[in-house]
């Protein structure tokens, strides 16, 4: 029986010919990933080990990108841990403020993961990389604290959901549309323990961007991971950032899948997720009248340059509502860098936005944005769960770079096509 | 091995920043966390477990959102010795696994135990007893290499006991 795409690369990473569903493995790993808040809980669990070094300084990635610039003493304190652990490991990918970006934004613009590539984080969103062709999954601390120290973890094989996507999409409908829409078809355990295989001729309309921006929420169906097959635009960003060893894993022609989806990408609609469950969707024609105060532009989904440059081109020569605090992150300090020469930076404050240093920061109600009791935001992030912005009573809709963009001037969630 | 105790009932997609919100992901220490465990859900669950309640039962996804250790964390130092699901958000499934959470999957327990029953799981036979309702219940055992991994209390006991191999 053929293999999928990411039972391939497990396969490989694994020194096995071959693996089914179900098996349950130990692999070898390419990269393990940390940020500010899994690490010090890994760092504490490494101690247990007695390892007398990290099995790899170069394939451990430690990035302080959730609480930082630290918002309070005790997250200084957690990232002073993290920071003394990769000093005295000679950790080589230490990320910390003024290098830091948002860590799926950072890892494949640094060329640290790639296509091919097995890769764990303690972070959910660790999947993003999947855009790549890797097989890429979050897990917890204790999983990285034994990764750091023998460079394995386990894994029970996935079995797969096969998305074809056909056609070109609408104007202003992004990869944020495409993954909502899913989402909302499938809901947010549709493909519970299962990989998200994306393929068909759909994918060549797809930005890199675009595609981190769906592999990054495959999360949000419940998903082990989300993968992509590697095409030439894979091959393209690989080489601008630094990697000249693409590595392609193409699903055999027999592979078994659970369930093959076609999706029609032309005739997807942006989309948003109403409060509080990603899956609660709705196309913009059906949103309603839904008044906001905030509007956050950023994160690990869509913080990166084209999420920038599509809000700039809305924003140009208007005003953001006078009643909407409207934050635009960068996701990494070269987006930053990219923005400010393409003069981005300039027409976001010149429409009254505000512009942040690379944080996660309210993404998970950590600092720089969060909400008080029955206020309202629309955010580029990835979950809208109770609480997850601020005040249990405040709300979260997410929704692309655009439609935000176009709800921070009309003060209401609004279509990017109307202001 | 067995759990037992009486149940506190949650619904369906129960997510980790309910667990434990982010606004306490600064401190590693897991008295604190334990303190805050579903506080934004449910207030009454620290009085609850201190009462006895000390299985939860909940339905589909459970533990979905975020990777935090802190939510299996926060949810074992409270005192609670069980949470049976429909099914578990995969990550969280692999975390408390790896910490040693004791986690059961049995959509037929979900849909039948009720809030406030008193139940008895025993691992070892996979079985669970509603002692309310004097029924029974068949769960799904874990394969051998993650029950190693649950016997020695985790993932770190499991690796110090060289129960995984090199
Ligand atoms: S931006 Fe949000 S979702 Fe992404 S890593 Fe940071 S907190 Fe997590």
């Amino acid at each position: 029986m053929g293999m999928t795409m990411s039972q391939k690369i497990l396969a490989e990473h694994c020194g096995l010919p071959s693996l089914r569903a179900g098996d349950i493995v130990m692999a070898q790993l390419d990269m393990v990933l940390g940020n500010d808040i899994t690490s010090p809980v890994a760092v504490k669990e490494y101690a247990r080990l007695g390892s007398p070094c990290v099995f790899d300084c170069n394939k451990i990635a430690l990035v302080m990108d959730h609480f930082t610039p630290n918002k309070d003493i005790k997250a200084a304190e957690q990232c002073k841990t993290v920071r003394e652990f990769a000093r005295e490991n000679e950790i080589v990918n230490f990320f910390d403020v003024g290098e830091v970006g948002v860590e799926h934004a950072l890892l494949p613009e640094k060329g640290l993961v790639g296509s091919g590539d097995l890769v764990i984080g303690a972070d959910s969103h660790t999947c993003t990389y999947g855009a790549l062709g890797a097989f890429s999954t979050g897990v917890g601390s204790t999983d990285m604290a034994y990764a750091m120290a023998t460079g394995k973890a386990w894994f029970k094989v996935p079995s797969a959901i096969k998305f074809v996507l056909k056609n070109k999409p609408q104007k202003w409908v992004s990869g944020k549309d495409i993954i909502l829409h899913i989402i909302g078809k499938i809901g947010v355990n549709g493909a519970q323990y299962k990989s998200m295989e994306f393929t068909g001729d759909g994918i060549e309309h797809l930005s890199m961007d675009d595609r981190l921006c769906m592999a990054n929420m495959a999360i949000e169906a419940g998903a082990k991971n989300g993968i992509f097959e590697v095409d030439e635009k894979t091959v393209e960003y690989e080489k601008a950032n630094g990697r000249n060893n693409t590595r392609v894993f193409k699903a055999d022609s027999d592979a078994e899948y659970d369930e093959v989806i076609e999706i029609d990408l032309s005739t997807i609609r942006p989309t948003v997720a109403f409060p509080h469950l990603p899956e609660n969707t709705r196309t913009i024609d059906e949103v309603g009248e839904v008044e906001i105060d905030q509007v956050v532009i950023g994160s690990c989904t869509n913080g990166r340059l084209e999420d920038l440059e599509v809000a700039a081109a809305i924003l140009e020569g208007k005003r953001v509502h006078r009643d909407c605090r409207v934050l635009i992150i960068p996701a990494t300090q070269k987006i930053y860098l990219d923005a400010m020469e393409k003069g981005l930076l300039k027409t976001f404050i010149e429409s009254g936005c505000a512009v942040s240093t690379p944080t996660c920061g309210p993404c998970l109600g950590g600092h720089m944005g969060i909400l008080a009791k029955g206020e309202r935001a629309v955010a580029t992030t990835n979950r809208n769960f109770v609480g997850r912005m601020g005040h249990t009573e405040s709300e979260v809709y997410l929704a692309s770079p655009a439609v935000a963009a176009a709800s921070a001037i009309a003060g209401k969630i609004a279509s990017p096509g109307e202001v | 091995m067995n759990a037992k105790g009486k149940v506190i009932k949650y619904g369906n997609n129960i997510d980790t920043d309910v667990i434990i919100p982010a606004r306490h992901l600064n401190t590693t220490d897991e008295k604190v966390l334990a303190s805050h465990c579903m506080e934004d859900l449910d207030k009454s669950f620290p009085g609850r477990v201190g009462e006895g309640c000390t299985i939860i039962v909940a339905g589909k996804n459970f533990g979905c959102g975020s990777s935090r250790e802190h939510a299996p964390l926060a949810i074992k130092a409270s005192g609670i010795a069980c949470v049976i699901a429909s099914d578990f958000a995969r990550i969280f499934y692999r975390n408390s696994i790896n910490i040693g959470l004791p986690i059961v999957e049995c959509p037929e327990a979900a849909a039948s135990i009720e809030d406030g029953d008193e139940v008895e799981v025993f691992f070892d036979s996979g079985v669970i007893k509603n002692l309310t309702k004097s029924a029974e219940y068949k769960m799904t055992p874990f394969p051998p290499f993650l029950q190693a991994i649950i016997s020695a209390g985790g993932l770190i006991a499991a690796a110090e006991k060289n129960l995984l191999g090199d």
